[in-house]
């Protein structure tokens, strides 16, 4: 059911708010053994917020717009008074004394929150095996990993346990666990959304956005989070346009753009690559313009983000130190090693590895060589989507160059892993959107994600462009079952 | 090796100076800037660096910071950013201080310094400046059973003046002796001062300078090693740290010693330096531009009105209240040192007063009170216009400086008018020439003994004769007119 049947079922009092949160949270109690998608289920909390919503539609007030919304939100964003981990043992027992801008949007639009849900440790990984409390598993497969490192956020939606879901996107986080479970999600333009109350992995490229089961529900969703925040001095202040608005809009004329180079990839499996160019054929009988462009540094993103982003994780991580709050090792005979031994401790391996990259690539001597070349680069990447958006609408590519791969298939080669996202990483050094959406399956039935980029703010296009497809080939009229999936 | 007599030793000297400015919060936060208060109270998530807080500039920090700038002739830059300095150390909340590296607000400035020295004339001099930048303060550790970290069984940390807006000044290396390195630090204070951005206390950590000092055989020869000089808390500390550690470097070449790259503590009960810290292996910051933050952008607009707001700046007007008012050049300094004294100053010479006079009584009798009192000029209620009715009273022979100087405790304590109150206590002075006259022929007449004696040649009796006349009238004989009438009555 989308948001706004949601909303019309609501105000004509044939559905009420507990009823739905209750039938989510009993899907989470018989699913979520399995699938491992909640870190926390907030129960009481969702049926006293659903209550009320309830009460105001009996005392005939208005709705906010997402009143009653089951919802999930990946637990590296800030909840007051509710625990938020970053899947770290580092933040274990974390109660932040103060709500992420987007939480407390979600608040104020009448969502009901159901729980955090889990992810790679601090956002660092591919496929939520990261976590320090277990691993995520696929609806679809649960042989599979649901990607990452939202992916917590991605299985909640995709087996129903919620309506949407928050993620955060630093190279792909949010596109491509959408990607490998079948559901929408969106990265908006760098700022366009607030980072405030967002654990930070790297700060530039990070960005809030939503996984919904379908484009007017991630059109709902960015509506009431987009917007000017002064907590956030990156964010932007600049109006945010109505998002489901133009949706039915026609594309027909829209340029929109093959990136060469992605399609030409030695590792794109034939079956991704057959179903999204399938879809830009689908697109083009909708009256889309369809050419193929170049973005010559688009391959050097993985390069470039796995410099600048443990750069700055280096940093933002360094005041996990066991002094002022989360983990402290115990009797460390003094404050160097209590801070070496808590970090040692606290975090786990990919999270220290990606932070003695960071501090490599940031140390002198290697800053010019390393850091300050990435740096070089991201310009380039972004000089390259400049160019291309002068010759075209919208850009296409697959989101993922696979489908969900196996759990533990990368244990012993993260760099392999790495190249999963090599295809979401370079619209967030662009600091441009980008959405993923179903579009098709694999021989063995698992989904497959179409990725649309769009320029600076143009998220009205984008979204326009991904309904009209969504619309045209209801992918999703399959939804993921098996043995443990009523 | 040459002895100290024909090696002429120069010193090298530059200053990094450290100033709170005086914003109500802090630099990314609206905690409190408050000082002195309970550990740990004027903090906020952001000050701690819980996970998912963001710094947001204070915009008058970024204002006070361009004053600043401006007052010390610095070209503010077109891109200015702030970076990461990365380094741990627990009183450092996030681990990292954001600071600004290679692009700092300002660049390339100068102030012109008066060294005045005891025994020595007084000169001008033009010290360059290199940057100003912003940045946060850290907190502060409390270790308990030794006076450093190491060694301590415990420390307390206070975050208190974690995320205080600080400026960080650095000189060129421009200083020659310590006297010229304690009057740069007192000139950078009083600027501060003037332009409201800082209280400059050095007592409560609101200015702090480190010092950066070698020597060298002659003032052509190249730089010698530099040794960083820190914890000195009043300007006559930065002087002597100075002066000791000049001496001590000079020593150690004069030995045929090395001067090592150090950190040195001035120690201010046994009046030396004493080495802190090896800087070998200068530490690795990894500096990188902080991505919390963006660009700091100031329109033309906005710098040109922050510009027109400056105040005269102290030399400014050292030089015109000598040149236009023809003050010494030691008076001009002297009533410039705080701009409280120095706008009282004006205040009175603007009602009437004349400098000079305005100028004594304000350096003399008006400090002590204000001193004393622990107060400003600015708190004073008997106001700069009583300064000068009263100054004009006494030029105007109306009363005289003594009277004056009687009544200066009532008029201090309620600011009441000069004029009001010598009237109703009578205080004016006797300058009728008859009246005097008449005084004078009866306290001769009083004393017969006395005007014989005068008369046949104790000339010296006359200012007994003064002191009677005084006595009589209450001290309100006009003196030039009494010692006239009283020297050709006397001499019959």
């Amino acid at each position: 059911m989308a948001i706004a049947e949601w909303r019309r079922q609501l105000s004509l009092g044939k559905v009420s708010a507990r009823e739905l949160t209750q039938e989510k949270l009993s899907r989470i109690k018989d699913l979520d053994q399995t699938l491992h998608s909640f870190l926390e289920v907030t129960s009481d909390r969702a049926l006293a917020d659903a209550d009320r919503i309830d009460e105001a539609r009996a005392a005939g007030q208005e709705l906010p717009p997402l009143a009653g919304i089951p919802f999930a939100i990946k637990d590296n964003l800030c909840t007051r008074g509710i625990k938020t981990t970053c899947a770290s043992r580092m933040l274990a027992d974390f109660l932040p004394p103060y709500e992420s801008t987007v939480s407390q949007r979600l608040w104020n639009s009448g969502a009901v929150l159901l729980g955090k849900t889990n992810l790679d440790e601090f956002a660092m990984g591919s496929s939520t095996e990261t976590s320090a409390f277990g691993s995520t598993l696929n609806p679809w497969n649960i042989k599979k990993v649901p990607g990452g490192s939202s992916g917590g956020s991605a299985a909640a939606v995709a087996s129903g346990q919620c309506m949407a879901a928050l993620g955060s996107d630093t190279g792909g986080s949010i596109r491509q666990p959408a990607s490998f479970c079948g559901v929408v999600g969106l990265k908006p333009t760098y700022g366009r959304v607030s980072r405030w109350g967002l654990i930070a992995f790297a700060s530039s490229l990070d960005q809030v956005g939503p996984f919904t089961s379908s484009v007017s529900d991630a059109a709902e969703v960015l509506q009431v989070i987009a917007g000017s925040d002064p907590k956030d001095s990156t964010c932007l202040n600049i109006p945010v346009p109505n998002y489901s608005d133009s949706l039915n809009d026609s594309i027909s004329g829209l340029r929109i753009g093959l990136i060469k180079e992605c399609f030409d990839q030695e590792g794109l499996s034939k079956s991704v690559k057959d179903s999204v160019l399938e879809a830009a054929n689908c697109l083009e009988t909708l009256g889309a313009e369809l050419t193929e462009v170049s973005c010559p540094r688009f391959n050097d993103g993985i390069a470039t983000y796995y410099v600048i982003a443990p750069s700055e994780a280096s940093a933002n991580l360094a005041r996990y130190d066991g002094v002022k709050y989360g983990y402290r090792s115990e009797a460390s005979e003094d404050l160097a090693i209590m801070t070496a031994r808590s970090r040692a401790e606290g975090f786990g391996s990919e999270v220290q590895r990606r932070i003695l990259i960071g501090t490599y690539a940031l140390s002198a001597g290697y800053v010019d060589a390393y850091y300050r070349k990435a740096q070089q680069v991201r310009t380039l990447i972004r000089r390259d989507f400049e160019a291309a958006f002068t010759k075209v609408d919208i850009l296409l590519t697959p989101t993922a160059p696979t489908t969900a791969f196996s759990a533990g298939a990368h244990a012993d080669d993260p760099l392999s892993m790495y190249l999963s996202d090599l295809l979401t990483i370079p619209a967030n050094l662009a600091g441009i959107p980008a959405i993923s959406l179903p579009c098709g399956f694999d021989q063995t039935g698992l989904p497959i994600g179409l990725q649309l980029i769009g320029n600076v703010l143009d998220e009205q296009r984008l979204l326009r462009v991904a309904y009209q497809y969504e619309k045209a080939v209801n992918v999703m009229g399959s939804s993921p079952s098996g043995e443990f999936i009523p | 090796m040459s002895s100290t007599t024909d090696t002429a030793w120069e010193a090298v000297i530059g200053l990094e100076t450290h100033v709170q400015l005086g914003t109500n919060s802090k630099i990314f936060t609206n905690a409190s800037t408050a000082f002195g208060d309970e550990p740990n109270t004027h903090i906020d998530p952001i000050v701690c660096g819980l996970p998912g807080t963001l710094p947001v500039l204070n915009q008058k920090v970024l204002e006070y910071a361009v004053k600043a700038a401006m007052a010390l002739n610095l070209t503010i830059a077109q891109h200015s950013k702030f970076d990461r300095k990365q380094y741990f150390y627990p009183d450092l909340p996030k681990n990292y201080q954001i600071s600004q590296f290679d692009e700092p607000i300002a660049e390339e400035g100068w102030i012109e310094i008066e060294v005045v020295e005891k025994g020595q004339e007084t000169y001008l001099k033009k010290i360059g400046i290199e940057r100003l930048h912003m940045e946060e303060d850290a907190g502060k550790l409390v270790h308990a059973g030794s006076d450093r970290l190491a060694g301590s069984k415990y420390s307390l940390v206070d975050y208190n003046r974690a995320g205080v807006a600080l400026a960080e000044i650095v000189s060129k290396p421009d200083l020659r002796t310590g006297r010229e390195a304690a009057e740069y630090a007192s000139e950078i204070r009083r600027i501060m001062r003037y332009l409201g951005v800082s209280d400059g206390n050095m007592q409560e950590g609101s200015l702090r300078c480190d010092v950066n000092i070698s020597v060298r055989p002659s003032s052509e020869a190249p730089f010698g090693t530099k040794v960083e000089i820190k914890n000195m808390n009043s300007f006559s500390a930065i002087q002597k740290a100075c002066e000791y550690e000049i001496g001590r470097q000079i020593k150690a070449y004069e030995a045929g010693e090395a001067v090592i790259q150090e950190t040195r503590l001035w120690d201010e009960s046994k009046q030396l330096t004493k080495s802190m810290r090896s800087k070998e292996g200068s530490s690795d910051y990894r500096y990188f531009p902080d991505p919390d933050l963006g660009p700091i952008e100031i329109t033309e607009k906005i710098k040109e009105n922050w510009r027109n707001q400056l105040p005269e700046l102290p030399s400014a007007k050292r030089h015109r209240f000598s040149k236009e008012l023809g003050l010494s050049a030691y008076d001009a300094r002297v009533l410039t040192d705080e701009l409280n004294m120095a706008e009282y100053f004006e205040a009175a010479v603007e009602a009437g007063a004349d400098a000079k006079s305005a100028s004594n009584w304000i350096t003399g009798d008006l400090s002590a009170y204000v001193n004393s009192k622990r107060l400003s000029f600015s708190d004073l209620c008997f106001q700069p216009a009583g300064l000068a009715e009263m100054i004009n009273l006494i030029n105007k022979g109306k009363i005289s400086g003594k009277i004056a100087k009687d009544i200066l405790p009532e008029l201090l304590l309620s600011g009441a008018s000069p004029k009001k109150i010598v009237e109703e206590k009578g205080l004016g002075m006797i300058s009728d020439p008859e009246e005097i006259t008449k005084i004078i022929i009866q306290l001769l007449e009083s004393y017969p003994k006395e005007v014989e004696s005068f008369r046949s040649g104790k000339y010296k009796l006359q200012g007994f004769f003064v002191g009677q006349l005084m006595k009589q009238t209450g001290g309100k004989a006009d003196p030039k007119l009494a010692n006239k009438i009283l020297a050709e009555k006397l001499k019959g």
